[in-house]
């Protein structure tokens, strides 16, 4: 399968939307593009599994490389593994389903679409570049849009918000950028390839000082504390498919930078800084939950709850094995699906009640059966029911994370397991507030969600059935990858 | 063999109801949903009667022994290459009679609440629950791996949530399904980590293999599972105390017990099947899934089993003795009851005639599901005529009520431990190993007995004699409930009163060997007075509308105060959630992130603000100023040179 066709549809799709004469046209330029997205990254699912069963056993394949910049040895150079796969399934649910929430956009509709499929396009080009100076370029691709789509159809302080997420970010990718060129003219031999320096033993000293700097970098877009005071007021204030991108998407940008750069080139200096990650992302983990059981707006408790949530990414890369990193990897799906349909109930909630305060809500079961329905499935998903994506995810980081038998990792996983049952209390919390309770007379005569929002959340919600139901498929997509990346790490400490 | 498809079967036709009426009910199935899952159930219980008969009469012993078939098995989720969740149907005693108790119960319950959720707006969403929890917990009894179990019993979990919340209008009924959750995630969490634990030293999740490699003595993974210790505890005790944790919320044992009276907001009926029949014992079927580990390998957690069941059992009868709500007496009794059946596996041991706790409590399990549905549902139709759970709105119903008061009697003496009926000989059998290894649990025991006597009868009284009950308008018109609602209450009836006469060694016991029970004349007569005695007290203070049981209660007033209050186990538990982790953790953390790792990020950024606002007077574009700064720099910079260069 051609992987061009990843960057190609969302790039035609966004300039026929800007094409297009009224905002009808606009809409369904969008959904069909992101429709063909969603099928293109499935046939690319397919195409990778059938390639795999027919013997394939290279790390990436579908590759292509094409010179670019021959002088400093950048190349237009991309590739898949399972987790790249993964991802790309994860983006193009979030992208249709963001898309199909904000059909009621009217401001700048244009404007809006065009930014959200240029974000899309970003994403993919980050998920399949196989070179860092490209990788570089569709992570700045995939930064920019999230500033404008704040900036502009925001609400709150939304200036506010879209500066200090853009600059943080921007911070995340300097670092990113320092990073890079350290190895550049530290030890790679001057290539940015990818599979090329993956076979390079950089020097250890040169991993001590770039690792770091890549896993912060990138860690800031996927809320490593105390790098994650952007995600609240970053979501608060973002529109409900900004919000939706932003926490699908964006914020697995960075685990998968953290895993498929920093940890994958540097496996040496990722041995040694495992225990610093473990206690960040145990304290992220556990302070996000607790934090987050004092908020009371539905956004600010979902965003809080992300930082808990990614806190077992992080948790799960820096336990260094491989049944851990397999669960990062699907926590990082099951999360960017489970958060964008949590985003996506909560927009739908605010633009009738036009509150997101919990204590204003009640009831809402009443007047809208699905949207509360769906409400408490994510809110489920989210505290780990079985039977949904979180549970395996988050199981798969458990047991992954016991692999290691001594007491500073067994604390840290305990840790990160109570977190269970504080993230029971504020989902309950949450989701009893708004759904059930006696009814207030305001909000009697409110509407369910129209055909737009329903498809959204159903789109969502098969994905999130598809893992939590049969999660063997993810499971085995995700593992060679993992254990590709798993084989580089020394064993000991030297 | 077993035929696998009908196994499948069982737990997949109420998970269909459960799918087909969620989605569709309200709009295709308004009436009939309630028909249709009790079919689709009664198909289940079909199936389930015949696999437990065909497990017990054909296929299920090799060589005189029960043995644990795995006659299904799939590749679910794979963790390692040695960790897997297997998703998978063991049939062995307890889970042969596990499927009949649980489709039993559940026939009975969504046959009564044809009749007692009559005209509810959302029946089928009811209906839809009943389907889900009877799917999980029959996948609970079913699991063959110790994952499987997990995942089916964070779903039981769920389906108990939903419908302790069906009033989700009711603050009170949103209130105790969050705390029904929430206590038993938190003893959850206890399970989860002993999974952890137990398959981390056993290498496997699958129980069978798990039993198999903890309990032989020479296998190197037992030995370095009791080697190593933690806090001078072996590793292995950790994981079967954290398991039994699990076990211990979701039974509602002290001191986790608080969920089970509150959660009797839910619908009677579904109190009856989850709160006192299946799910509340799923605590004791997981200790008795492990029981081999605990007993062989590690007996002195099995101490701790006894002693937390023994306590909790006491401490629930004297409770109930106070208690005014008659659902609440009846939750009070199931934890009570529970704590009998855990204590019974608590003082067993492995093998043979030592092994007669463990056949005991499963007896017992087996008899309290009949009886105890039965209080429940009794009560239900009280409730439906008097429309109130307080006894003092109750009193002479035996006139208006007679098949449940004739029922409801039935159950009261089978609880007691009254000969004939099936209570009497579980307890009896309780009893007798308790006494045998145990003596002080053999005599708290007994005392309970004596207070479950006294406390049953005192309810009994209070709703069907006593005074006349005060009927507001329009109740006395609607009798009994109809066809839907009695039938159940017959049926539950019989075996209560006849269910004690199976010999039930013959099928379960701790070994798989027939375990002959025999019955000992003299040592029964000490419990039977107790229970005798305790029923006396209560026909002398109850029968007869009176002011002896206030004074009673005036003499005893610390004690009565402290009991009726429930022990202020609640308070304290609130205050240590409201007061501890609200205010002193989630409240810091909040304010930390807000102003203190924020309040650097935000300082950060106002600091580069103040700073290129301080040089940005550099850029004035005034030329003399670029001059001069141009010469200056020329003459720093040929300074630096001349100095630092040599």
């Amino acid at each position: 399968m051609n992987l061009l066709l990843l960057l190609l549809v969302p790039l035609v799709t966004a300039l026929a939307a800007l094409a297009m004469p009224n905002k009808q046209a606009i809409r369904w330029t969008a959904f069909l593009g992101s429709a063909a997205q969603l099928v293109l990254a499935i046939a690319l699912y397919f195409s990778y599994q059938s390639a795999r069963l027919s013997g394939n056993t290279a790390a990436f394949i579908f590759e292509k490389k094409l010179d670019w910049f021959p002088s400093w040895n950048i190349s237009l150079h991309f590739g898949v593994d399972g987790i790249a796969v993964a991802m790309i399934i994860l983006t193009a649910l979030v992208v249709i389903a963001g898309v199909l929430v904000s059909w009621n956009v009217e401001k700048m509709t244009k404007e809006f679409y065009f930014l959200l499929l240029l974000l899309s396009l970003g994403a993919y080009g980050f998920f399949i570049s196989l070179d860092l100076f490209i990788l570089f370029f569709f992570l700045e691709i995939a930064v920019i849009p999230k500033y404008l789509l704040i900036g502009v159809w925001g609400s709150g302080k939304k200036e506010y918000a879209a500066n200090k997420l853009a600059l943080m970010l921007m911070g995340g990718s300097a670092l990113v950028l320092i990073g890079l060129l350290g190895m550049y003219y530290g030890g790679t031999g001057k290539t940015f390839d990818l599979l090329q320096i993956a076979n390079i033993k950089i020097h250890i000293d040169t991993q001590m000082i770039c690792f770091p700097l890549l896993f912060v970098g990138f860690g800031v877009f996927t809320a490593l504390f105390p790098f994650h005071t952007w995600v609240p007021d970053g979501h608060s204030s973002a529109p409900t498919a900004g919000s939706m991108f932003l926490a699908g998407i964006s914020m697995k940008l960075g685990g998968y930078g953290c895993l498929r750069v920093a940890t994958f080139l540097m496996p040496d200096a990722a041995k040694q800084y495992a225990p610093y990650i473990i206690v960040l992302s145990s304290i992220a983990i556990l302070y996000g939950a607790f934090a987050t059981m004092m908020q009371k707006d539905l956004k600010y408790i979902n965003a809080y709850s992300s930082v808990s949530h990614c806190g077992f990414v992080l948790l799960g890369i820096g336990m260094l094995t491989q049944t851990a990193i397999t669960g990062a990897v699907m926590q990082m799906v099951s999360h960017g699906l489970m958060t964008a349909l949590f985003f996506a109930v909560i927009g739908m909630v605010y633009e009738r009640t036009h509150t997101r305060e919990v204590n204003e809500m009640g009831g809402l079961l009443k007047v809208m059966p699905f949207i509360s329905t769906m409400l408490f499935i994510v809110g489920l998903c989210s505290l780990g029911l079985p039977g949904l994506s979180g549970f395996v995810a988050e199981m798969t980081v458990f047991v992954g994370s016991w692999e290691n038998a001594d007491v500073f990792h067994r604390a840290a996983t305990i840790a990160a397991c109570m977190s269970i049952v504080v993230t029971a209390v504020y989902i309950l919390r949450a989701v009893t507030k708004t759904a059930m309770g006696p009814l207030k007379e305001t909000y009697a005569s409110l509407p369910d969600a129209g055909w737009n929002e329903k498809l959204a959340a159903v789109i969502l919600l098969a994905g999130i059935l598809a893992i939590g139901l049969l999660p063997g498929w993810l499971n085995h997509l995700i593992q060679p990858g993992a254990e590709t990346i798993i084989q580089k790490i020394p064993t000991i400490i030297r | 063999m077993p035929n696998t498809f009908y196994i499948l079967l069982i737990p997949l036709l109420p998970f269909a109801a459960f799918v087909m009426l969620g989605l569709f009910g309200r709009k295709f199935f308004k009436n009939t949903s309630g028909v249709i899952a009790t079919v689709l159930l009664l198909t289940s219980f079909v199936l389930a009667v015949t696999t437990a008969y065909g497990y017990f009469f054909e296929y299920g012993k090799l060589d005189g022994v029960y043995q644990k078939l795995v006659p299904v098995q799939y590749h679910w989720l794979e963790f390692s290459k040695t960790l897997s969740i297997d998703m998978g149907v063991i049939l062995d005693p307890i889970s042969a009679m596990m499927l009949v108790v649980v489709t039993l119960v559940s026939l009975m319950v969504h046959l009564y609440s044809l009749g007692y959720m009559k005209g509810e707006e959302r029946f089928p969403t009811y209906y839809a629950y009943l389907g889900l929890f009877t799917f999980s917990m029959l996948g609970l009894v079913l699991s063959s791996n110790i994952f499987q179990m997990y995942i089916f019993w964070e779903l039981v979990g769920v389906s108990s949530f939903l419908l302790i919340g069906y009033y989700y209008e009711k603050p009170s009924a949103v209130a105790a399904c969050k705390k029904a959750f929430i206590v038993t995630r938190f003893a959850d969490l206890g399970f989860l980590i002993g999974i952890l634990v137990l398959s981390y030293y056993s290498g496997t999740l699958d129980f069978k293999s798990m039993i198999a490699t903890l309990t032989s003595p020479g296998s190197s993974e037992l030995k370095t599972a009791i080697t190593a210790s933690f806090l001078g505890m072996s590793a292995l005790s950790w994981g079967l105390i954290l398991v039994f944790i699990g076990g211990a919320g979701k039974s509602a044992m002290f001191p986790l017990h608080i969920w089970l009276p509150d959660a009797m907001e839910g619908p009677t009926p579904v109190s009856a099947l989850i709160h006192a029949a299946t799910m509340v014992v799923a605590g004791v079927f997981l200790v008795a899934r492990l029981f081999p580990i605990f007993a062989i390998s590690d007996p002195q957690s099995l101490k701790i089993v006894s002693f937390v069941g023994a306590f909790s059992a006491l401490f629930a009868a004297v409770i109930a003795c106070t208690q005014t709500d008659i659902k609440r007496v009846l939750a009070y009794s199931t934890m009570s009851q529970i704590g009998y059946m855990m204590f019974a596996l608590g003082v067993s041991q492995y093998g043979g005639e030592n092994g007669v706790g463990y056949t005991a409590s499963m007896f017992h399990l087996f008899t309290h599901a009949m009886f105890k549905a039965l209080l429940f549902l009794g009560a239900g139709s009280v409730i439906h005529f008097v429309h109130s759970n307080e006894i003092k709105d109750m009193g002479s119903l035996r006139k208006y009520l007679p098949v449940t008061h004739l029922t409801f009697l039935i159950a009261c003496l089978a609880i007691a431990g009254v000969p004939p009926f099936a209570g009497f000989f579980s307890k009896e059998e309780i009893l007798l190993a308790a006494s045998q290894h145990s003596p002080a649990v053999y005599y708290v025991a007994l005392l309970t007995s004596g207070l479950t006597a006294f406390y049953m009868f005192r309810l009994y009284f209070s709703i069907f004699w006593n005074k006349e009950a005060h009927l507001h308008g329009d109740h006395a018109h609607h009798g009994e409930g109809g066809f839907t609602m009695m039938t159940p209450l017959v049926i539950l009836a019989i075996g209560a009163a006849a269910a004690g006469f199976i010999p039930f060694g013959h099928f379960v016991s701790s070994d798989g060997k027939p375990l002959e029970s025999e019955f000992h004349l003299a040592f029964s007569i000490a419990p039977v007075l107790l229970g005798l005695a305790g029923i006396g007290i209560a026909t002398w203070l109850y029968m007869k509308p009176n002011n002896k049981p206030d004074n009673i209660a005036a003499s005893l007033k610390g004690l009565y105060n402290a009991a009726y209050h429930k022990f202020y186990i609640d308070e304290i538990y609130l205050f240590v959630t409201k007061k501890i982790i609200f205010n002193l953790i989630g409240k810091p953390a909040a304010w930390f992130d807000k102003n203190i790792v924020n309040g650097l990020i935000n300082a950060a950024g106002n600091g580069t603000t103040l700073l290129s606002e301080k040089i940005k007077g550099l850029q004035s574009g005034k030329v003399q100023q670029y001059g001069l700064y141009f010469l200056a720099s020329v003459i720093g910079l040929a300074l630096l040179f001349i100095y630092l260069w040599k």
